[in-house]
């Protein structure tokens, strides 16, 4: 033992109601906890973690004396902080105390409640054993930099930045495409009140521009992240756009002088409805208002025989042929993700006929059809240019599918009831909606539902079949055909419409893997960035101090991610107050006596945090940049080098305690 | 799947579980929340890192009786120390030939990549190395190291 007074230890076990006591005999293994070395006292509660059952630790801890603690209860990954926070308030220090997993572990995954009191018993003998070892540490405090990085300025972004801005916080916004604004910007009309998406977006854009705390970074991509909770260091690269940023003034002159008389690139904003030139803005209230040379349709680019007409047109000089990226690197202390999702891609839903049928539209087309500043003014009409009589609106593609997407997106019900309303507003044509099941959760979106059934919108309760050109009466011919089970009559009917729609579900966006590794979070089973807790740890993630916004944690609609936008805010700001966080004292260290010299953990630490002293030859560990992983200790031959918290003793008592009695 | 909680009524193995706090201790959290059941065969250790753990600690454990070891991590390119999930891996090729000539069956040790939101995996890879390790019988390593040490 390496510790010369005496161990008291006091062991108890939560029931968690029925959670745990339902499977595991909690007064078998308390009784058994009993007669185990050091234990001074085992006691079992219905609620370890409620204030009475943390009482009952700090009554004992002063009454008996008790110098060890052993909670039997959930993950420590949810109430570590809880027991140690509990044991500390008796004047222990709080790493004197061990938690045992029985719920996560053992009681919510085992049936047979012999074996599941058996394996309590021994993972509650491996902690009595292990606690012995445990030492008193402290932990460390490091300062929080006040500073906020935000990617992604979609409408979760956008408003996490004001939030933060206005209580005075500096906030560096990064967006990878030449303007903010996200989805948001390409709707037309926000369920389900009917209010122009623009109309309350775009102020809040400018607001972004304008704010003083806010920094913008458009066109620009995170392309390196180092540091940890506080301490951030993250690189920033600046797309180049071939244009001075500060200069524009967005007059957009250089347009109207590009030698492309038309635009001819499929426009991104316009999903490609539209076409544009390699000079462009994506749309009039981009936001910068900056304008971007698209260098892989430039002409000056890929052939270098262009006058530069653009360039010549612009009295400000603002044209730079030979930007390069530019990368800039900084420190904040907390970082909110908003990088938002990307839409099912419909022709992976062959069936549908999209790709194949010229009038079968996404749902996101259909969007920018109807807007009024969209490609087409606001006219909904066939490819051929006819007006579309009967129109088809398809629920769930690619979602709440086994073969694609199994999850339910959320936004598609209710927006599919929006377009719904707006094309019959738009071409008086007949509406069709074929849904699954109408999910229409969330205020006045019932209500908006009735409205629609009141507008005489058609719903058809069935998932189509398959949309298709093969006519086999008259009136189908010229016509889309959806096929499609009406299981309210329990008949397989053939809808003949001009138009089809497919209500497209949300997916991870492309980037998610990439930007989860770049921050070290992690993604669910589908890919969307995973939170700490499904329910009360929302937009945390398991990185201290990087928080997710929006539909990049899971499909959400506007209100939504607003509301999350705002959270995730708030914990950013409850760590900024604060002003500095407490590091777990996990790290490692070195004991001078015991170092060969052989440099092994040099090589193993991937923080640079382990230095050779050529003179003493002997390694050192800097504390401040060790993070705890323990790839040293576990590399040093000469047993040199320890990590508290996970020290080989406590490691070795534990498995020897799972084992034997 | 369904439970192997009574898979063999005489005798069940017991199989020292060291996991990483990140991803695959996660994911055992998640797969009791879940409620996925599976085999009560498991006792697992938390590490930071799958590259904490030492040889050592599993010779260790199968000295002491242990029937099987599991050990889970980041998938690569997902350590939450960037890289110390491919040090464990050395460590457990070399491992690997080294058991077996110390008369451990090399299925007895099992390395596996558990990412915090495969919770079914962490169900999959318990129930399938219990059903391996009861084909295999009790391990009788401890008996030999301890007729050794008389």
């Amino acid at each position: 033992m390496t510790t010369n007074h005496e161990i008291r230890t006091g062991f108890y076990i939560c029931h968690c109601g029925h959670n745990i006591a339902g499977v595991i005999d909690v007064m078998a293994v308390t009784e058994y906890a009993a007669k185990l070395p050091f234990v001074v006292v085992s006691r079992d509660y219905k609620y370890m973690c409620s204030d009475p059952g943390q009482e009952l630790i700090q009554k004992d801890i002063k009454e008996l004396n008790l110098n060890r603690i052993v909670v039997a209860s959930c993950s420590p990954l949810l109430h570590e902080a809880t027991f140690r926070a509990a044991t500390a308030k008796a004047g222990l220090n709080q790493f004197f105390m061990q938690m045992v997993n029985i719920r996560e572990n053992d009681s919510w995954v085992h049936e047979d409640k012999e074996m599941a009191t058996l394996k309590a018993k021994d993972l509650v003998r491996a902690a009595i054993h292990r606690v012995a070892y445990h030492k008193a540490l402290e932990k460390k405090k490091v300062p929080v930099n006040p500073d906020v990085l935000i990617v992604g300025g979609g409408i979760s972004g956008i408003t996490a930045a004001l939030t933060l801005a206005n209580a005075g916080k500096k906030v560096y916004l990064v967006e990878k495409d030449p303007t903010i604004g996200g989805y948001m910007a390409k709707f037309d009309k926000t369920f389900p009140t009917l209010d122009c998406a623009a109309c309350i977006l775009t102020p809040k854009m400018s607001a972004v521009k304008e704010h003083p705390n806010i920094t913008l970074w458009s066109y620009s991509e995170v392309t390196k992240v180092d540091g940890y909770v506080g301490n951030y260091t993250v690189q920033v690269t600046r797309k180049p756009r071939y244009i001075i940023e500060d200069l524009c003034v967005g007059c957009l002159s250089c347009i109207d002088a590009c030698i492309y008389k038309e635009g001819k690139f499929p426009s991104e904003f316009d999903v490609g409805l539209s076409k544009r030139k390699p000079v462009y803005i994506p749309f009039p209230q981009a936001t910068p208002l900056v304008v971007v040379v698209d260098r892989d349709t430039c002409i000056y680019f890929k052939t270098g025989k262009c006058p530069q007409s653009c360039a010549k047109a612009c009295d400000r000089n603002a044209f730079d042929f030979n930007q390069q990226p530019e990368v800039k690197e900084i420190q904040v202390g907390t970082v909110i993700l908003s990088t938002g999702f990307k839409t099912f891609d419909a022709t992976r839903a062959p069936y549908y006929g999209y790709g194949r049928y010229p009038n079968v539209f996404t749902s996101l087309e259909i969007e920018r059809l109807v807007n009024a500043s969209g490609p087409t003014e606001g006219h909904v009409l066939c490819k051929d240019g006819r007006e579309p009589q009967n129109i088809g609106i398809i629920h769930c593609v690619g979602s709440r599918d086994e073969k694609t997407n199994k999850w339910c997106s959320r936004v598609c019900c209710m927006y599919s009831l929006k377009l719904a309303h707006l094309l019959k507003e738009h071409t008086g044509a007949d509406i069709y909606n074929f849904y699954i099941d109408m999910r229409t959760p969330g205020k006045g979106y019932e209500e908006f539902y009735d409205k629609l059934l009141n507008e005489g919108v058609h719903f058809i309760r069935g998932r189509v079949a398959e949309v298709s050109d093969w006519a086999i009466t008259h009136v189908e011919e010229g016509k889309l055909v959806i096929r499609v089970e009406d299981t309210m009559i329990g008949v397989v009917r053939r809808i003949p419409v001009d138009m089809v729609v497919l209500s497209v579900g949300m997916e991870p966006g492309d980037d998610a893997q990439e930007l989860r590794r770049l921050f070290n979070i992690s993604c669910s089973n589908e890919g969307f960035f995973l939170e700490r807790h499904p329910k009360l740890a929302p937009v945390d993630t398991f990185t201290d101090g990087i928080f997710i916004a929006g539909a990049c944690q899971g499909p959400k609609d506007i209100p939504d991610s607003v509301a999350q936008a705002g959270a995730a805010a708030a914990q950013a700001l409850a760590l900024i107050d604060t002003g500095y966080v407490e590091l777990e004292p996990n790290t490692a260290f070195i004991v001078e006596e015991l170092c060969s010299g052989c440099r092994v953990c040099v090589t193993m630490c991937p923080y640079k945090a382990i230095s050779y002293d050529e003179e003493k030859h002997k390694a050192s560990i800097n504390e401040a940049l060790c993070k705890g992983c323990g790839t040293c200790v576990a590399a040093c031959g000469s047993g040199a080098i320890f990590q508290n918290l996970f020290d080989d003793e406590e490691i070795l008592s534990e498995i020897k305690g799972v084992l034997v009695e | 799947m369904q439970s192997s909680d009574t898979l063999n009524e005489q005798w069940t193995p017991r199989i020292v579980a060291f996991f990483c706090n990140w991803c695959t201790y996660t994911a055992s959290d998640l797969a009791g929340v879940s409620r996925l059941r599976y085999a009560a065969t498991t006792r697992v250790i938390r590490v930071m890192c799958s590259g904490r753990i030492e040889p050592s600690f599993i010779l260790e454990a199968f000295v002491n009786g242990a029937d099987g070891v599991l050990i889970g991590g980041c998938h690569p390119g997902d350590c939450h120390y960037s890289e110390g999930n491919y040090k464990c891996l050395r460590r457990y090729r070399l491992l690997q030939r080294y058991i077996e000539q110390m008369g451990i069956e090399k299925e007895r040790m099992r390395l596996e990549w558990i990412s915090a939101s495969e919770g079914k995996r962490l169900q999959e890879v318990v129930n399938e190395m219990t059903e391996t390790l009861v084909k295999l019988g009790p391990s009788h390593i401890r008996e030999v190291a301890e007729t050794i040490v008389k």
